[in-house]
């Protein structure tokens, strides 16, 4: 119990450091910034937290920490804002919030969702610092345990999700997720450094696409698309209906739920490596299997905003673990954590293997520091929901400018290119006729998430255990076939046998009448189609680098055999089967007053016109004439709008210090910020 | 203090540059914000070092300008090198850091690189150093020499056999030792971790990453340390490592191991990637065609950073003991950095294909 007695004073001298007045009133500081960075998609703690950096040279260790982690704990929490109110993946936590938390908003319910969310939030974030008080001691050799066939084994377990989410048709599915995969491979290998379906002469393709324009152009622009199509509100009878209350009590009739994703999310956070991608798929795969009536899911079922929202609070929480003890970094914010930490005080403390035999109590610190950023972020997003939720009331016209605007600025700030905006643009084609024709955009994105770590982890993998055959067959199965490994090959089973059963009956995009077959069918050749290039594409890289060609084959031919299989099922069956699923057949989108080209050209204008005069002034004409001609607004209401919007974008990227794309005009003349 | 310095004519430079009163600037950047551009993530060993220099920057540069580090990845740093290449000067308002990554595959001629160092300006380059170290069973093994280690099969974790890993794989492949890399991961750290598991038996660390989580390791048993790659002296001479003065040097090592030559062509190739990649590693640079009077006003200002009362202790915690050059210093570092004599560098080309199938063109 010599634990114990190490831990118990360390946990006394942390409160002290944290209970003192300055303490508490940075960490408020703190929160009230990274809340307000993470209510814009895209700009998450990397953003906040490099805005904080020059400041940490020689502070005071307590006082950096407490404005630093109050920055990164509530990231998560205020994310869910854009997820839940437009169907906007805040960052890669909330991607499976939007699920069930958008259509909740859609029903009028989105004061309730979010409460619902925070208050997971909330306790996700407690129950993983409790859990991390005593786990931080006897975390190091379970870390260890976790080698590559086992990260291999959890990325397949989040990968098994798409049995879960892979909708009405299961081949469907899993040929979208296969693409999403092939997508993934785009650009340079890591293991060999092959180009997949890029070249060097467009340096963009090269670095293949980042999560941010992928979630972007896959959830938000075809809701975007779809709701300004429609030109209603979000919440579909422009009223609020549950309130924030409600959604407590949601959270405290699921609370056990509530309690295993939490858990869930802690243990896969705390693998260095695996990060934030899975764990809010796996939280999401368990509400579905572990509810009784799965009727609702897709469809604004509550537990599918709980789950996920107790892991992803929970899983900043397990990220500690690798970042404190082996000074590996979780994810990005935890890197540039880790390189302000050494920039405090006098510079003495070093998060790696020391820390916890040297610095103890400002181990504890950090972990109860984040739990009560927890609560006071919390606290807020709570008290602010009720307010925000009118959002989803107002005309979805007015709001939709000032969203093309903030997912623009949010694609571009994860590459700094033009290109990211085309890309957008592109990966937004793909998401809207997903949307149309059902084919399941989470198991499209889960199959993006994962595809790298697929990749690494199965080549690392491979490559260690044939060293280890080499030396013995004994040695090679003990590699491969360690008891972490066995029993997570047993839980993806069950897990893929549930989620067959049960996918069926749950809908991510709803009732989807089917059409005609011409549709369906062009889109499905479009996606063979790349595929076979794709293929072919990945057969031409040599044979001496084979880890840089095997999982793109095998993935893409996979894909293909899906699409194949499909295509043989068109042919024979009936133009009512599901297969031929059409939004734009019947239902709302088949009624709505505009065309889904017409809608797509004023975002293709506003692209088209930031490459011609830059972002800015781009902007101006986008907002006024959109306003103008579009929303049918009066001249005084477009221009105070357009002000707003243009100062509330300005004071934003000011703050955080970050550019705009220029233009060709900029290229000519020099021009000054924000124009230039 | 003893200062190390890599090769002579750095040494000259420096005392000029040191000699030379600094003339009154006339430069002042009085409410401006300089932008530090660094062509790496926001969790490299670049960004420390950004990081690290850019408030003390900020304090010495005239006018006390904000210092701001952005990032700009892709391609291995090749992506912000091309757009780097592009930029010309305007206000002096705009600093490039490159690190060895930047480095090697100019060297390497890799099709990707569009950018031409001798059209840079740079103000400050400093340098780092290397230990390798073993597995406990076979590290007892290790007498100072290599000759035991032959014939047992040793894993390590890599980034890439174009990238700085190729000064280590290369020597362990000059020792004699069946040193099989796994490529894929993305950054020291991995490595260590990799090693830590067990799945890895070997693995080295550059000095801040060995200070900070491999020295542990080593106290505690679970690693054996087995040679630094050690840094030049004045007279371009490998020698210990000032950091790592107990531990024996690559060359040492190799001069006691059976049939490594510390001469000849293969020496040779190692010793240029090496002093190519780690003794002069990180270079900020200030765009083409600045005037003088702004590239001096940066080579003063670092001056005055590495002189600092403090800079030695808050720099050994955080970047290592290693030389920081400015002004000439750092052009003549510079050419050292991004020069190899045409023998090494086919020698390496021809090596990359025969041993990792890496076809470069």
């Amino acid at each position: 119990m010599d634990v114990f007695a190490t831990a118990l004073p360390a946990l006394g001298e942390a409160w002290a450091l944290i209970l003192q007045p300055v303490v508490l009133g940075y960490l408020v500081l703190g929160v009230v910034m990274g809340l307000a960075v993470g209510v814009f998609p895209g700009l998450g703690g990397i953003a906040g937290l490099s805005l904080l950096l020059p400041f940490m040279f020689g502070m005071d260790p307590v006082l950096g920490l407490a404005l630093m982690i109050g920055m990164v704990a509530v990231v998560p929490t205020s994310d869910t804002f854009a997820s839940v109110l437009m169907g906007i993946p805040g960052s890669s936590a909330s991607q499976a919030t939007v699920l069930d938390g958008f259509p909740l908003a859609k029903k009028g319910q989105a004061a309730r969702a979010l409460s619902a969310a925070f208050t997971s939030s909330l306790f996700g974030g407690l129950v993983g610092a409790l859990f991390l008080t005593l786990f931080i001691l006897v975390a190091r050799p379970i870390v260890l345990a976790f080698g590559l066939p086992e990260m291999l084994m959890i990325t397949v377990l989040g990968l098994s999700m798409v049995a879960v989410l892979a909708g009405r048709v299961a081949l469907k599915g899993l040929a979208a997720a296969g693409l999403g995969m092939m997508i993934g491979t785009i650009g340079e290998a890591d293991a060999g450094g092959s180009l997949r379906m890029a070249t060097y002469d467009i340096p963009y393709l090269t670095d293949g696409l980042k999560l941010v324009i992928v979630g972007l152009g896959i959830f938000a622009v075809p809701e975007i698309v779809a709701l300004l199509r429609r030109d209603r509100s979000i919440a579909e009878d422009a009223r609020l209906g549950a309130g924030w209350g409600a959604g407590v009590r949601d959270w405290f009739a699921n609370k056990w739920l509530s309690v295993r994703c939490s858990l869930i999310g802690v243990l896969v956070g705390v693998i260095p490596g695996l990060g934030g991608s899975v764990v809010d798929w796996i939280a999401y795969g368990h509400s579905v299997q572990s509810t009784k009536d799965k009727s609702n899911f897709g469809k604004g079922e509550v537990r599918g905003v709980i789950g996920p929202e107790s892991s992803n609070n929970a899983k900043e929480g397990g990220g500690l673990v690798p970042t404190l003890l082996f000074g590996i970094p979780g994810s990005g914010s935890m890197a540039i954590f880790i390189g302000a930490i050494a920039l405090l005080g006098s510079g003495t403390i070093e998060v790696g293997p020391s820390m916890l035999r040297d610095n103890l109590d400002i181990t504890y610190s950090i972990v109860w520091l984040l739990a009560l950023a927890n609560v006071v972020g919390t606290l807020l997003c709570i008290a602010a929901s009720g307010g925000i939720a009118k959002l989803t009331t107002i005309r979805f016209t007015y709001l939709a400018p000032f969203l093309f605007m903030l997912i623009s600025f949010a694609a571009f700030q994860s590459g700094q290119n033009f290109e990211d905006l085309l890309a957008l643009f592109a990966i937004g084609l793909i998401g809207v006729f997903l949307r149309r024709f059902d084919w399941s955009r989470p198991a499209f994105l889960i199959g993006f998430v994962l595809s790298n770590p697929v990749e690494k982890f199965s080549n690392q993998a491979f490559q260690i255990a044939s060293f280890r055959f080499r030396k013995s067959f004994e040695e090679g199965m003990e590699y491969i076939f360690s008891p972490i490994v066995i029993i997570l090959i047993i839980v993806t089973v069950i897990s893929v046998v549930i989620g067959i059963r049960q996918a069926k009956s749950i809908m991510a995009e709803g009732e989807v009448k089917s059409g005609s077959k011409r549709g369906p069918l062009i889109f499905l050749l479009i996606i063979a189609g790349y595929l076979t290039v794709a293929l072919i594409n990945a057969n031409m890289i040599p044979d001496f680098n084979m880890t840089d060609k095997i999982v793109p084959l095998v993935v893409g031919g996979l894909a293909l055999a899906c699409c194949l299989a499909l295509l043989a099922q068109m042919i024979l069956r009936p133009e009512t089967d599901p297969i031929f699923a059409d939004k734009d057949a019947a239902g709302d989108e088949a009624e709505a007053p505009y065309g889904l080209w017409s809608t797509l050209a004023w975002f293709a204008g506003l692209i088209a016109a930031t490459w011609l005069v830059g972002f800015i002034l781009a902007l101006v004409g986008f907002l006024i004439a959109f306003l103008r001609v579009r929303a049918g607004a009066s001249w005084a209401r477009t221009l105070i709008l357009t002000v707003a919007g243009i100062v509330m974008m300005c004071l934003m990227a000011g703050a955080l210090n970050r550019d705009f794309p220029p233009g060709l005009l900029q290229d000519m003349v020099d021009l000054p910020w924000p124009l230039g | 203090m003893k200062t190390k310095l890599v090769g002579g004519a750095f040494a000259a430079a420096a005392a000029t540059m040191l000699a030379a009163t600094p003339a009154l600037a006339e430069v002042d950047f009085s409410g401006k914000t300089i932008e530090w551009i660094i062509p790496f993530s926001e969790t490299g060993g670049s960004a420390k070092w950004a990081n690290f220099f850019a408030p003390l920057l900020s304090e010495e540069l005239p006018g006390n300008p904000t210092v701001v580090v952005k990032f700009m990845p892709g391609a291995g740093s090749t992506k912000g090198a091309n757009w780097f290449q592009e930029q010309k000067h305007e206000d002096g308002t705009l600093l490039f850091g490159t690190s060895g990554s930047t480095q090697f595959p100019y060297l390497l001629d890799d099709p990707r690189v569009r950018y031409e160092y001798s059209d840079w300006n740079p103000v400050m380059a400093s340098g780092t150093g290397g230990v390798a170290y073993l597995n406990p069973e076979d590290g007892a093994k290790f007498d100072g020499t290599a000759n035991n280690l032959k014939g047992i099969d040793f894993i390590y974790g890599s980034q890439g056999a174009t990238r700085l890993d190729l000064v280590p794989l290369l020597a362990w492949e000059m020792l004699g030792m069946n040193v099989e890399p796994v490529f894929g991961i993305k950054g020291r750290g991995d490595g260590r971790l990799m090693f830590e598991r067990g799945e890895a038996t070997i693995d080295y660390q550059t000095s801040s990453g060995y200070l900070g989580a491999s020295a542990d390791l080593v106290a505690s048993g679970k690693a054996v340390p087995m040679m630094t790659w050690g840094t030049l002296n004045a007279a371009g001479e490998i020698v210990r490592d000032p950091t790592f003065p107990d531990m024996p040097t690559f060359k040492e090592v190799c001069a006691a191991t059976d049939g490594c030559e510390t001469s000849g062509e293969v020496w040779e190739a190692w010793k240029a990637f090496f002093v190519a990649g780690f003794p002069v590693q990180k270079i900020a640079f200030l765009p083409a065609g600045t005037p003088d009077d702004v590239i001096k006003t940066y080579a003063d200002a670092f001056d005055a950073v590495r002189n600092r009362d403090d800079f030695p202790t808050i720099a050994a915690k955080r970047v290592g003991k290693y030389d920081v050059f400015v002004g000439e210093g750092a052009q003549a570092a510079t050419k050292a950095g991004t020069t190899v004599s045409p023998e090494a560098k086919s020698f390496v080309i021809n090596w990359l294909e025969e041993s990792y199938g890496v076809k470069l063109n």
